[in-house]
């Protein structure tokens, strides 16, 4: 299936949840935020929440700013 | 030392703080310097915006919050670089996801690339939706007296004008409408943006802020650490002075020496 992520075109296996997505992007563990179709997905539901194609994600962090 | 008068803590959002230096994390030459510079400001609490996250980053690459940790400083996530009430919105509540149901947001919505000046209108909307959804919003607008008290009455935490333009470091172009801002405060006031040296957070905190949030003035130093150091006796000088009271401006000359006694 092919998705948006961060508003670029992005190839992933059917069946693939959003936890997958974000262990092939080596964000494991790290401190991001998702965001799948503008709505936030809680970190405790990103295993239990499959893609399909045309899903638009937003994987987001902290950088310097003020 | 000895103080006549006993300063009443610097309170958000029901949390008090030693510091009345706020700072950002945006602009240092990498982010060892960030944080020394962090540091050496004494600051409490640290601005920082979200951003996407770089696909195919180099996975070991550390990340902010790894350097500026939430276990010490608190974190307060802004939206630098939204111009729509819609994005704003958007930012905060990823923002509430990155940092495990935090509250505390900085709320900016700009009107202009070349200004960066606020657009006071969706930043009013923004406001309106955040503090509806339980956000605890320190807001930044223009030093116009009447919408600072809009902010205030829709509920944002704190109102933080700006002295000057993002960046620009001119210093407190408009002094007085920030007396008016002051005079009428329901909830804190803080300056935020345009400090370009130590003398001008001086004067922010003479005027009766309760605070300053800085980042060029510091990140853009020839010495970044040094001036973080700087900074933070700025701001304690001014808010001394505030409280002590400055003596009245006179048109003439009074001696210092006592008159009497004079040889002749």
């Amino acid at each position: 299936m092919q998705i948006q992520l961060n508003g670029e075109p992005y190839a992933l296996p059917d069946g693939q949840t959003l936890a997958d997505l974000i262990e092939q992007m080596a964000l494991t563990g790290r401190r991001i935020a998702v965001e799948l179709n503008q709505d936030i997905v809680p970190r405790s539901q990103h295993a239990r929440t499959p893609l399909k194609d045309g899903d638009r994600v937003e994987v987001v962090q902290a950088i310097g700013g003020g | 030392m000895t103080t006549a008068v006993t300063d009443k803590p610097f309170t958000l959002a029901g949390r008090t703080y030693q510091s009345r230096l706020l700072v950002g994390t945006g602009k240092y030459k990498d982010l060892d310097e960030t944080r020394d510079a962090i540091e050496a400001s004494g600051a409490e609490i640290v601005t920082v915006a979200v951003r996407r996250t770089n696909i195919g980053q180099n996975p070991g690459e550390p990340n902010l919050l790894e350097v500026i940790s939430p276990d010490r400083y608190t974190i307060l996530p802004n939206t630098a670089g939204c111009y729509t009430a819609e994005e704003a919105v958007r930012t905060c509540r990823l923002a509430r996801e990155l940092l495990d149901g935090h509250k505390l947001v900085k709320l900016e919505v700009l009107a202009d690339q070349k200004t960066l000046f606020p657009n006071v209108i969706e930043t009013l909307k923004a406001a309106e939706v955040l503090v509806k959804e339980g956000f605890d919003v320190m807001v930044y607008t223009s030093d116009d007296p009447i919408i600072a008290r809009q902010l205030a009455d829709i509920g944002c935490i704190a109102v933080m004008p700006l002295a000057g333009l993002i960046g620009t470091g001119l210093g407190i172009c408009n002094p007085y409408n920030l007396r008016i801002i002051l005079e009428e405060a329901k909830v804190p006031v803080l300056v935020d943006a345009g400090v370009g040296t130590a003398s001008d957070a001086t004067i922010a905190m003479e005027l009766g802020c309760e605070a300053v949030l800085m980042n060029s003035a510091i990140a853009h130093a020839q010495h970044p650490v040094l001036m973080a150091q700087a900074m933070k006796y700025a701001i304690e000088a001014g808010r001394l002075a505030y409280l002590a009271g400055r003596m009245p401006k006179k048109l003439y000359a009074s001696a210092s020496s006592p008159l009497e006694g004079l040889i002749r």
